[in-house]
């Protein structure tokens, strides 16, 4: 199937109308050498029927097993209606809203995100979206950068190391020095922290509840951060938290809303997003809807402060982010706008299903806590021997969590476990059991 | 129409969450870190959907009518794609469970590396990047790397007058100088400013070819001759690639680097600006610079390789925007070799169809056989009529406007891109209009300033947007 709806006898016509007597003719502006003589090697073409048979065989080659992963990618509840709206044509086949008179659909519920996560948050400003929370992230470092002049960049070890990952990868093009700090008990030593900031700290990062799980004491990180004028950057990766955890008093907050009504799918596509305090506003990235009026005074929605943008500053733009994540912060918008104030009680929901988990697993023979600290729906469990754990459980269908070891070498046989409102008690107490032998 | 939080009444529930079935203990988070207020709104579930289908009315996708976005390929999104991006075999998958639970997410992406290798004939591809700009800035941190490794300190990449804003903007963003090259008269990099910049302070030149005028460029393995030569790296912005898929292979015109854009020429949708997916590949000597990880194949076992000896590094968390390569994958699967080659030869034909039915009504600046899209110029219109007022006349008679006022180096530039997907009688139609459009303009200008008409708001005042911006709700 090409999708290509005229007839031969219309390419014909068409054709004529040009002024030339084969497609081929209008290559002649490419070298002839150029132009491929032999097909593609590539499968041929195939009908509907076929190519479904043949992905959904792809498919079914991937197990699915009731798991407790987290680690930046959650399985939460999805309310029905998401995808319903998600899957109108009107919004998924549209491009950036450009023309904003044909496209008050999406402008509007794109001021609708952008109040979410300011209301979210506590920030002034939000943008309309960012690709993922680790691209968010390191945009938020390199505006760090460019706001206060420094170099230096504090990211604790607590932090996504995927995340940490990529701000390294964006912030070594800069120039930028990303400073590590260690953990202590599963969340930022303090110690460590107040040793590595300096006047040359453009920002410490924090992730909230961190990659462990942990809560971090985030007021107490602002004031280092405050006493050396550097930017607090919070960064939240399991957003269900903010239902009811604090956001704190950062001067960026970034993160992923994938939590926020966005199926795993393989870790992508999820949603970053970035909100600002008001300051800040002209030297945020990516792209901003506001409040207007057309000619005849009716309110009205249109990208605005576009300045910043690529489009129009070229090498001086803040970034060069164009195409966002814009469908999955729709879905966001929608699944906040269904779960409304019992966010909170989703989230508590997740509380106390951990913690039961926790409680249960921490009293087994060779299992127990690496830390102590406050958590929300992840914790780190140290046991004998991860691989062996995990690989036995496979042949129950259930994968129990994951080995920090990947991550972490001093970590080897730790195990991170999620656990969400999509586990039941019974799914629980069957992991304990399986934990037992 | 009123905002979602101006529809909240208290006490409303559009969700069912399960009740608690374990034992609920207070104090679990201490009340400085516990949240206060949480000033959601309360709706029900009819409130919500009716709510987005309302929003949903008021936008205007490729499935409402003509969108000749030029530079955006916005072609028809099979809706096949769709349903199998949605299998729960492909949305139900943890990106950190073992890797043998994930076989067939693996094996998806390697085949499609795979095909994207063939069709571009580079050597290895990465699919990490989000976006075409997210892939851009994957190109030229590479291009960075591979100086830098050769301990060759080159600070400028040359890019010319007529590309994308996000090319001299990726450029910046890894610290290079940016130095813009001009287009000749026919519309294509002038050699001669191309010759003088060189020097071995210049590390790459980003092309888009076919370019944003519509034209492949003619001297491009002269480019390319040039520019290594000089040992410096030849990049391709991708974006355009619809025009030669299956026909020529950039490679084999002498790119070292390029990234396409899944969303555009591979079909997956636009989704109001996103997620799309901006693979970056490279000629066999750059593979190693690549991001991590790779995705290998171990016998019968596909495999994440995170051992790339001059990676670049990670760009994103995980793997990339996995259900839109599954939609790319599906579109390659459904066209395959016969298919693909039809689908450039097709989106050439239809341009160069609308571009000699429009050029005898309105100032066709670059008059030459374009490939997948083409440029006018508001030039010559009678009564002061400008772009904006042809665009916005577009909007009453049902069309998307195309892109307007882009590139930058023609007057009032209005950039059509009919695509393969759209048939001749589309194109008849929306020809007639413009026609129609033109004839407006001499005789009763004001419908075209006044446009639109019958859109859900008028123009609107962009100016006030950004003097006084209001970007939230506030109660």
């Amino acid at each position: 199937m090409d999708y290509i709806p005229n007839t031969e006898a219309e390419k014909k016509e068409m054709l004529q109308e040009v002024g030339v007597n084969d497609t081929l003719d209008l290559f002649k502006d490419i070298d002839e050498k150029l132009i491929l003589k032999e097909p593609l090697k590539i499968s041929n073409r195939l009908s509907e029927i076929d190519v479904r048979k043949k992905i959904e065989a792809i498919a079914q080659k991937n197990k699915l097993m009731k798991n407790f992963l987290g680690a930046g990618c959650y399985n939460h509840f999805i309310p029905s209606v998401v995808n319903h709206i998600i899957s109108r044509s009107e919004f998924y086949t549209a491009y950036t809203p450009y023309q904003p008179e044909i496209s008050q659909g999406a402008l509007q519920s794109i001021f609708e995100f952008q109040t979410y996560i300011c209301k979210l948050t506590g920030m002034d400003v939000a943008n309309a979206s960012m690709y993922d929370g680790s691209t968010a992230l390191a945009e938020a470092a390199f505006m760090a950068h460019s706001i206060t002049g420094k170099n230096k960049i504090i990211i604790p070890k607590t932090i996504h190391p995927e995340y940490r990952k990529v701000v390294e990868t964006y912030c070594s093009m800069h120039n930028i020095d990303c400073v590590e700090i260690n953990y202590n008990n599963g969340t930022v030593d303090i110690e460590n922290l107040k040793n590595e900031i300096d006047d040359n700290t453009a920002a410490v990062l924090v992730q909230n509840p961190n990659f462990f799980g942990c809560i971090e004491d985030i007021d107490e990180i602002e004031k280092f951060a405050r006493e050396k004028k550097a930017l607090l950057v919070a960064c939240v990766v399991e957003a269900v938290s903010l239902g009811v955890l604090e956001p704190g008093n950062a001067d960026i907050v970034v993160g992923d809303i994938q939590s926020f009504g966005i199926p795993l799918s393989f870790g992508g596509p999820a949603s970053g997003f970035m909100a600002v305090k008001k300051e800040h506003m002209r030297k945020m990235p990516g792209r901003l809807v506001g409040q207007t009026a057309d000619t005849d005074g009716k309110k009205g929605f249109i990208l605005t402060l576009q300045t910043r943008e690529q489009h129009i500053r070229r090498e001086k733009a803040t970034s060069n982010i164009c195409t966002n994540s814009a469908l999955m912060a729709l879905a966001a918008t929608v699944y906040l706008s269904m779960l409304g104030k019992q966010l909170k009680n989703l989230a508590n929901l997740n509380l106390q299903k951990s913690h039961y988990a926790y409680e249960k697993i921490k009293h087994l023979d060779g299992f127990e806590p690496a830390f102590s600290s406050l958590f929300f729906n992840e914790f780190v469990i140290k046991c004998n021997d991860s691989e062996k754990s995990i690989s036995k459980m496979q042949e129950n269908n259930i994968v129990p969590g994951l080995d920090l070891g990947k991550y972490y070498p001093e970590l080897k046989n730790h195990l991170l476990i999620c656990v969400t409102e999509m586990h039941s008690k019974g799914d629980i107490d069957t992991l304990v059991e399986l934990m037992k032998e | 129409m009123k905002l979602i939080f101006e529809k909240s009444s208290a006490g409303r529930k559009a969700v069912e969450l399960p009740k608690l079935d374990v034992p609920e203990k207070t104090d679990l988070i201490p009340t400085n870190m516990l949240r206060n207020e949480l000033s959601l709104p309360e709706l029900s579930e009819i409130d919500v959907m009716r709510h987005y289908t309302e929003s949903s009315k008021k936008n205007f996708g490729v499935d409402n009518g003509f969108y000749p976005l030029g530079s955006c390929t916005m072609k028809y999104n099979p809706k096949i794609n769709e349903d199998i991006s949605r299998l729960p075999g492909f949305t139900s998958i943890h990106p950190l469970a073992p890797e043998s639970l994930n076989q067939g997410a693996l094996q998806l992406m390697y085949n499609l590396e795979k095909d994207l290798c063939e069709i571009t004939g580079m050597s290895r591809f990465t699919l990490q990047p989000a976006a075409g700009s997210h892939g851009e800035l994957v190109g030229v941190m590479i291009i960075k790397k591979y100086f830098e490794l050769k301990n060759e300190n080159r600070t400028k990449i040359l890019i010319p007058d007529s590309a994308h804003g996000t090319n001299p903007a990726s450029a910046a963003l890894c610290e290079f100088e940016t130095i813009q090259i001009k287009s000749n008269d026919g519309g294509c990099v002038d050699l001669e400013d191309l010759r003088k910049h060189m020097d071995k302070d210049v590390a790459g030149l980003m092309l888009t070819n076919p370019n944003t005028l519509g034209l492949s460029d003619k001297n491009i393995l002269e480019i390319a001759k040039i520019l290594h030569d000089n040992g410096s790296l030849f990049y391709c912005d991708g974006a355009n690639a619809n025009a030669v898929v299956g026909v020529v292979k950039i490679a084999d015109m002498g790119f070292d680097i390029v990234h396409l854009n899944l969303h555009k020429t591979f079909s997956a949708p636009h989704g109001i600006g996103g997620p799309g997916s901006g693979p970056v590949g490279v000629v066999k000597h750059l593979d190693d610079f690549l991001p991590v990880p790779l995705i290998d194949k171990n016998k019968d076992n596909y495999c994440l390789n995170y051992n790339l000896k001059n990676s670049i590094g990670q760009v994103r968390a995980f793997y990339g925007n996995f259900s839109v390569l599954v939609k790319a994958y599906t579109y390659v699967k459904s066209l395959g070799r016969e298919g693909l080659p039809e689908v450039a030869k097709n989106a050439v034909l239809n341009a160069n169809y609308l571009m000699s039915k429009l050029k005898k009504h309105f100032d066709l600046p670059y008059d030459t056989v374009c490939k997948h899209e083409f440029v006018l110029s508001d030039k010559g219109m009678p009564n002061h009529i400008t772009t904006i007022d042809i665009a916005k006349r577009l909007l009453d008679y049902g069309y998307h406007a195309p892109t307007i006022y882009f590139p930058l180096i023609v007057h009032g530039s209005i950039m059509i891109e009919p695509t393969e997907t759209e048939s001749k009688q589309t194109m008849d139609e929306f020809a007639d209009v413009m026609v129609k459009i033109r004839k407006e303009a001499s005789e009763n200008p004001e419908l075209l300033r006044n446009a639109p008409s019958t859109t859900p708001v008028k123009r609107l005042d962009t100016v006030l947007a950004a003097r006084k911006p209001v970007l939230k709700y506030e109660e």
